[in-house]
C-alpha cells in the first residue's frame, strides 16, 4: 500500500478519537482569541484616546508603549509574563498569561486601528458637536466614535484572523489550545502528519468564515464613508 | 424689521479681538457690540477674517488677545485675581450651548436621522427625556419645512434640506444667539432660497444673529446693521442702506462694485 493511501486509512480510523480531542483545544483557541480581542480593543481604545489627549505626556507614553510592543517578539513578551513573573513569585495560569501577552501586543495594533478610525472622521463633526454644547467626551462618545466604528470594523476583523492563528504561539506556555493539543496527541501517537494536517484543517475552518465576514463588512461599511 | 433694544446690555460684546494662525494675523483688533434681537450681516472679501470672527465668538478658535461676552458673561475665560485665564474645552460646553452655529458644510451627523440630529443635544446636553427631545425636534423640523423627512439620513437629503436640518439642530438648544457661517455658500443656486427663507423667519421672530454671507441682497434685506471687514479689521459699519447705497470707505466701494457686478 502506498504511503498516501496509508495516510488516509489511519486518519479515517483515528478521526473519532483525534477530532474530539483537537476540537476541545480549538475551543480554548477561540476563548483565548475572544478574550484577547476584548483586552486589546479596550486597552487599545485607552491608548488611542491618550494620543489625542491635551496632556502631552499621555501621548508620549502611549506612543512609546506602541513602539516597544511592536518591536519585541510576542513570544518574548509571553515568556516574560509566564516564566519571568513566575521566577519572581507571580505564577499566572497559562490561559491568563496567554491573554495578557497577546493582548498587550494586540492593544498596540488596535490603538493604531482606532486612531486611524477617529482621524477618518471629519473634524467638522467634532466642531458641530461641541458647538451644540457637548463636552469633548460627549462629542467623542456620541458623534465621533460611532462614525469611527465604520472604519474600524474591517481592519479589526483582519486583526482577529491574524490573532486566531497567532494563538498557536501560546502552546509554548502550555495553554491547552489547539496546537498544544496537537503536540500532545503527536507525542502520544507518533502520527504527526495526520494530526497536524487535521489541525491545519481546523484552523482553516475557523479562519475562513471570519475572512468572509471581514470581506463582507468591508464592502458593506465602505459605502457612504 | 423687528425692534432692537439698545438700552439693555449687549447680547454679545467683542472687545479688541486678535487671532493669528502662525505668522498670519487674521483678526487685528475687532470690537463689536450686538444688541439683543439685532441682526448683523458681516460681509467682505475671503480672507478678511469674517468666519474666524464667528468661530472665535464660540471659541472654536481661541483668540490670542481680546475678550468675548455673551449676555454679560465671559466666554472661554474666567477672571482670577484680576487676570484672564482660559477655561478648558469641557468648561466651554455650557456657554457654547447658548449659541447656535450653522456651518458652511452643514456638518450633520451622518449616522443619525434628521430627527436624531436635532434631538441629540437637547437629550444629551440639556438632559431632556428622549421623548421630549424628539417632540421638540419634530416641531423644529416642521418649522423648517421638513416634517416629511424626520427619519431620513443626511445622505438622502439635498444640500438645502441638510442645511435646514442643521438650523433646526442649532435651534433645538434654544440659543440666545445664532451664528451663520456662510450658510448658503456650499449650496446649488436653486437651493439657496429655501435656506434664506428659514433665516428670514428667525429674523422676524427676533432672534439675535450674526450672519457671514456673500448674499448681498439678503444682507441688505435682513440685517439691522452691516459690518464690512477686510484684512482682519472692521473697515466700515452701518445700516444696510448706508453700507450698500452710500459706503464711505473706498475699500467698501471697491468690494461692493466687484461683487454686485457679478
Amino acid at each position: 500500500m502506498s504511503g498516501f493511501a496509508r495516510f488516509w486509512e489511519i486518519l479515517i480510523a483515528k478521526l473519532p478519537v483525534f477530532l474530539p480531542y483537537l476540537l476541545k483545544g480549538a475551543l480554548v483557541t477561540l476563548k483565548i482569541t475572544g478574550a484577547t480581542l476584548v483586552v486589546a480593543a479596550l486597552f487599545g481604545l485607552v491608548l488611542a484616546l491618550m494620543q489625542r489627549s491635551r496632556l502631552r505626556v499621555l501621548g508620549v507614553v502611549s506612543a512609546a508603549y506602541i513602539e516597544i510592543m511592536r518591536s519585541v517578539p510576542v513570544l518574548t513578551t509571553l515568556f516574560v509574563i509566564y516564566f519571568g513573573l513566575a521566577s519572581i513569585g507571580i505564577q499566572l495560569p497559562s490561559f491568563i498569561a496567554a491573554v495578557i501577552g497577546l493582548g498587550m501586543l494586540g492593544a498596540a495594533y488596535m490603538a493604531e486601528i482606532i486612531r486611524a478610525g477617529i482621524e477618518a472622521v471629519h473634524h467638522g463633526q467634532r466642531e458641530a458637536a461641541v458647538s451644540l454644547g457637548m463636552t469633548p467626551a460627549q462629542a467623542m462618545r456620541f458623534i465621533v466614535l460611532p462614525q469611527a466604528l465604520r472604519v474600524i470594523v474591517a481592519p479589526t476583523a483582519n486583526y482577529t484572523i491574524g490573532l486566531l492563528k497567532d494563538t498557536a504561539i501560546v502552546s509554548t506556555v502550555a495553554a491547552p489550545e489547539l496546537l498544544f493539543a496537537a503536540k500532545t496527541l503527536v507525542s502520544q501517537t507518533i502520527l504527526p502528519m495526520q494530526v497536524y494536517m487535521l489541525t491545519a484543517g481546523i484552523y482553516l475552518a475557523m479562519s475562513w468564515p471570519l475572512a468572509r465576514a471581514a470581506h463582507y463588512l468591508e464592502a458593506r461599511l465602505s459605502r457612504g464613508v | 424689521m423687528s425692534p432692537t433694544d439698545h438700552s439693555a446690555p449687549p447680547m454679545v460684546r467683542v472687545v479688541d479681538l486678535h487671532k493669528q494662525f502662525g505668522d498670519h494675523e487674521v483678526l487685528r483688533g475687532v470690537s463689536v457690540d450686538v444688541a439683543m434681537g439685532e441682526k448683523i450681516a458681516i460681509i467682505g472679501p475671503s480672507g478678511a477674517g469674517k468666519s474666524t470672527l464667528l468661530r472665535c465668538i464660540n471659541y472654536l478658535e481661541r483668540p490670542q488677545r481680546g475678550h468675548i461676552f455673551l449676555d454679560g458673561v465671559l466666554v472661554g475665560e474666567r477672571q482670577e485675581n484680576g487676570h484672564y485665564v482660559q477655561v478648558s474645552e469641557r468648561d466651554l460646553a455650557p456657554v457654547r450651548a447658548q449659541m447656535g452655529m450653522v456651518f458652511q458644510r452643514f456638518n450633520l451627523f451622518p449616522h443619525l436621522t434628521a430627527l436624531q440630529n436635532v434631538a441629540i443635544s437637547p437629550h444629551r446636553v440639556l438632559g431632556l427625556p428622549k421623548a421630549e427631545a424628539e417632540s421638540r425636534a419634530s416641531e423644529l423640523l416642521d418649522k423648517v419645512g421638513l416634517s416629511g423627512k424626520t427619519h431620513a439620513f443626511p445622505e438622502k437629503l439635498s444640500g438645502g434640506q441638510q442645511q435646514r436640518v442643521a438650523i433646526a439642530r442649532a435651534l433645538a438648544m434654544r440659543p440666545k444667539l445664532m451664528l451663520f457661517d456662510e450658510a448658503t455658500s456650499a449650496l446649488d443656486p436653486e437651493l439657496i432660497g429655501e435656506v434664506l427663507e428659514v433665516i428670514r423667519t428667525l429674523a422676524r421672530e427676533g432672534m439675535t444673529m450674526l450672519i457671514v454671507t456673500h448674499e448681498m441682497h439678503f444682507a441688505e434685506d435682513v440685517a439691522d446693521r452691516v459690518l464690512f471687514m477686510d484684512d482682519g479689521v472692521i473697515v466700515e459699519e452701518g445700516g444696510p442702506h448706508v453700507i450698500f447705497r452710500a459706503p464711505q470707505h473706498e475699500r467698501t466701494r471697491a468690494f461692493l462694485r466687484a461683487v454686485l457686478q457679478r
